[in-house]
């Protein structure tokens, strides 16, 4: 028996925002989802499971909140269970969501990823003082610039591409009501300006860190079928992950993705995604990871991908418009980054993307990473229901 | 072999709680000596009060003052209690129904000896002598000699009729006072300090490393199957999953393979900004360490330079490594350590 196809039939999101001190853990979750189930014109008792992730329990300090988190999504009596993937945790909740409905466990799943990063410190919680091991030397965009300096190296990329991507991104979060940063103003030379932290990140190359949560509705056939707006349909999805650290681990563009990308479009049967796919809302934390990523989830060769970004194809009004959204470059709940990238393909093909809506999108590409390059995650989603 | 390493790892972090909007009304009025319910629409009253109703998923927002009375739902013995705990000596941890309320409220009990804790028994908060909007507003309870629950046989006017749940006790008609949960200067966020005390060990891998480098040697293994050299050792190949026992010295020198120069300070690091923070590829080794470069200009450091490591008294670890002279290593010869 064939799997059940897959719809999106509701999207919520929070606005984004450095701090949401008026509410709750519970009360941050439950905005997102009634705002799903309201896209969706359902109850909660529509609803037969909850599928929630987020990042590492330590960066809030609440230890499996997904229990104390029941009350608020409507769990109670119901199936419901948590995902952990690091920063790829938005996905693979989503996929796991997914997968319930597509092997017709349940007919209607609630899938909802958040972080509240204002209530501790994320870097706190990555490096944590573990007895007779040197201190982290570098900070946070420490562990990441040496792999861009890496990429720059292996494809002699001009270093005048990340800032490119950073523009891009703000001036497409400025059409996006959820995004966290909306820099008015905002120009190139300003971001060119900006300070350099660790050296090739500039500050302006940086993601937020944000108060967020997103929510999807998935459903079965059926469920589509009664939906009051266009569904997305999932095409393509699958989950891929290697160790953090290991001989020959290639961190430009490690084998974890390519794979990952790869299982996707053989499911979504897509042979050439740069022509065929038309809008991709990748997890990009510092710019220099959108060309890294165009080359290791197949949009171009190896040391091509630069030259997408360089020549505006990349761009809101290019042929394959990265990140619409504005990007994690733009919001970055940490645990919610993953679906809201799942979420904003979604809504691309779902023609409800607002003022960030690519004409005529078919196809998107939703993508998620963490860990250090240990997790990916990532679906196509489809305005048309797949070809059994 | 020497045995492996020891030493406690404490997990430590004062986060901070957004209350929201029940949350607030309960904390800000235990600071005024006011215990607060959430009142469900089948007019149940819920204390400590939720956000959204556990049953209809309903969000809850209607407050109701409970007394500071109760009576002992359950208990549990604390014949030794820890650091952190609301009282120094034994005490009962109890679930306490506060006169007035459907559920139970976890807290201490302060009693003599288990002798004296039954279930029934009625107890009253004993009140914080300084009260900051927390639960610790509530030092404790204590038994109390008064009436019996003074909602005891009271009409409901809210009480209809309904399922009960498994497991709950006899729905008892009574009323409790409604409460706007209004109060000069609220309490809307706390703080929630948290500690974890952990007895860590390295293992015996990285324990015969850590021994290694007290000597300054740089000690890893090699995977029987794969033959790559571990730096630090894992004890296992994380890529062949088979155990790795062959010790393999690597270094001394080693190449920077790539690197990041750092402008902002982190914090807990007494390093001058700038500094660069590199990726070194020990001679031998098949991945690269991380490491501060000094003895060179920031701005001078590039991929493939040769570099040695620089060791003071005071650390484990080379304080950082250095030019070692030897003319820069060619990108062919460490590309795939990148």
């Amino acid at each position: 028996m064939a799997e059940e196809p897959v719809a999106v039939v509701g999207i919520g999101q929070t606005r984004h925002r450095a701090a949401r001190r008026d509410v709750s853990l519970a009360g941050l979750v439950r905005e997102a989802a009634l705002r799903a189930l309201a896209d969706a014109e359902l109850t909660w008792a529509d609803i037969d499971a909850v599928v929630i992730g987020k990042a590492p329990d330590f960066f809030e300090g609440v230890m499996m909140p997904e229990l104390y988190l029941a009350d608020a999504l409507g769990a109670v009596g119901k199936p419901m269970l948590r995902v952990h993937t690091a920063g790829s945790v938005g996905g693979s909740t989503a996929l796991v969501a997914a997968d319930l409905i597509a092997a017709r466990v349940h007919t209607t799943v609630l899938t909802l990823a958040f972080e509240k990063q204002s209530e501790s410190n994320a870097m706190w919680g990555l490096s944590l003082p573990v007895p007779f091991q040197q201190p982290l030397l570098a900070g946070a965009g420490g562990f990441f610039a040496p792999h861009i300096r890496a990429y720059m190296r292996r494809t002699g990329a001009p270093d005048t591409i990340g800032a490119l991507v950073a523009y891009k991104d703000r001036r497409n979060a400025l059409r996006n009501p959820y995004a966290h940063l909306h820099e008015h103003g905002i120009t190139l030379a300003k971001v060119q300006e900006s300070p350099m932290l660790w050296d090739p990140i500039r500050y302006s190359e940086t993601c937020p860190s944000s108060d967020g949560a997103c929510a999807m509705i998935l459903a079965d056939r059926a469920g589509a079928a009664r939906a009051p707006r266009p569904a997305a349909w999932v095409h393509g999805g699958a989950m891929r992950s290697e160790p953090t650290l290991f001989a020959g681990k290639d961190f430009v563009s490690p084998r974890a993705g390519k794979d990952c990308a790869a299982a996707v479009y053989r499911q979504a049967r897509i042979t050439d995604p740069r022509r065929e796919i038309d809008v991709v809302e990748m997890y990009v934390p510092f710019s220099w990871y959108e060309p890294m990523w165009l080359e290791n989830l197949g949009f171009a060769a190896e040391g091509e991908g630069w030259k997408l970004t360089e020549s505006g194809v990349t761009e809101l009004d290019g042929d394959l418009p990265v990140n619409p959204s504005g990007g994690v470059l733009s919001a970055n709940p940490i645990g919610a980054s993953g679906m809201i990238r799942f979420a904003e393909a979604a809504l691309q093909v779902r023609g409800q993307a607002g003022e960030h809506q690519i004409d005529g999108a078919r196809r998107a590409l939703g993508h998620a990473y963490g860990g250090g390059s240990q997790f990916f995650a990532m679906w196509l989603v489809g305005s048309e229901p797949p070809t059994t | 072999m020497p045995q492996p390493l020891r030493a406690p790892l404490v997990v430590e972090f004062p986060f901070t709680r957004s209350l929201g909007p029940v949350q607030s009304a309960f904390l800000t009025g235990l600071r005024e000596r006011t215990v607060l319910g959430v009142r469900t629409a089948d007019g149940r009253i819920l204390v400590p009060p939720v956000e959204y109703d556990p049953v209809t998923a309903d969000e809850l927002r209607e407050l109701a003052e409970v007394a500071a009375t109760g009576t002992v739902t359950t208990w549990a013995w604390n014949p030794a209690p820890r650091r952190g705990q609301p009282l120094a000596t034994p005490f009962a941890w109890v679930l306490v129904r506060l006169d007035g309320a459907d559920t139970a409220l976890l807290h201490a009990l302060d009693a003599p000896g288990p002798g004296a804790v039954r279930t029934g028994l009625r107890v009253t908060v004993r009140w914080a002598a300084e009260r900051t909007g927390s639960i610790t507003d509530i030092a404790c309870f204590e038994p109390y000699e008064g009436e019996s629950d003074p909602y005891e046989g009271e009409p409901d006017p809210y009480e209809r009729e309904r399922v009960p749940y498994e497991h709950e006790h006899e729905p008892r008609p009574r009323t409790a006072g409604g409460h706007d949960g209004r109060f000069d200067d609220p309490v809307t966020g706390i703080v929630a300090p948290a500690r974890l005390d952990y007895d860590y060990s390295p293992g015996r891998a990285q324990s015969r490393y850590l021994h290694a480098l007290a000597e300054r040697r740089t000690v890893g293994e090699r995977c029987p199957s794969c033959r790559k050299v571990y730096v630090p050792p894992r004890g296992a190949c994380p890529t062949c999953g088979v155990a790795t026992a062959e010790q393999i010295e690597v270094g001394p020198r080693g190449t920077v393979t790539t690197y990041c120069v750092v402008n902002i300070k982190a914090k807990n690091l007494d390093i001058a900004v700038p500094y660069v923070y590199a990726h070194i590829a020990l001679d031998g080794a098949d991945l690269a360490l991380h490491a501060r470069i000094g003895g060179i200009p920031y701005d001078q450091v590039r991929m493939g330079l040769r570099v040695e490591p620089v060791w003071t008294a005071s650390s484990r670890y080379p304080d950082h490594y250095r030019p070692s002279g030897e003319p820069d290593a060619d990108y062919e010869v460490y590309k795939e350590l990148l």
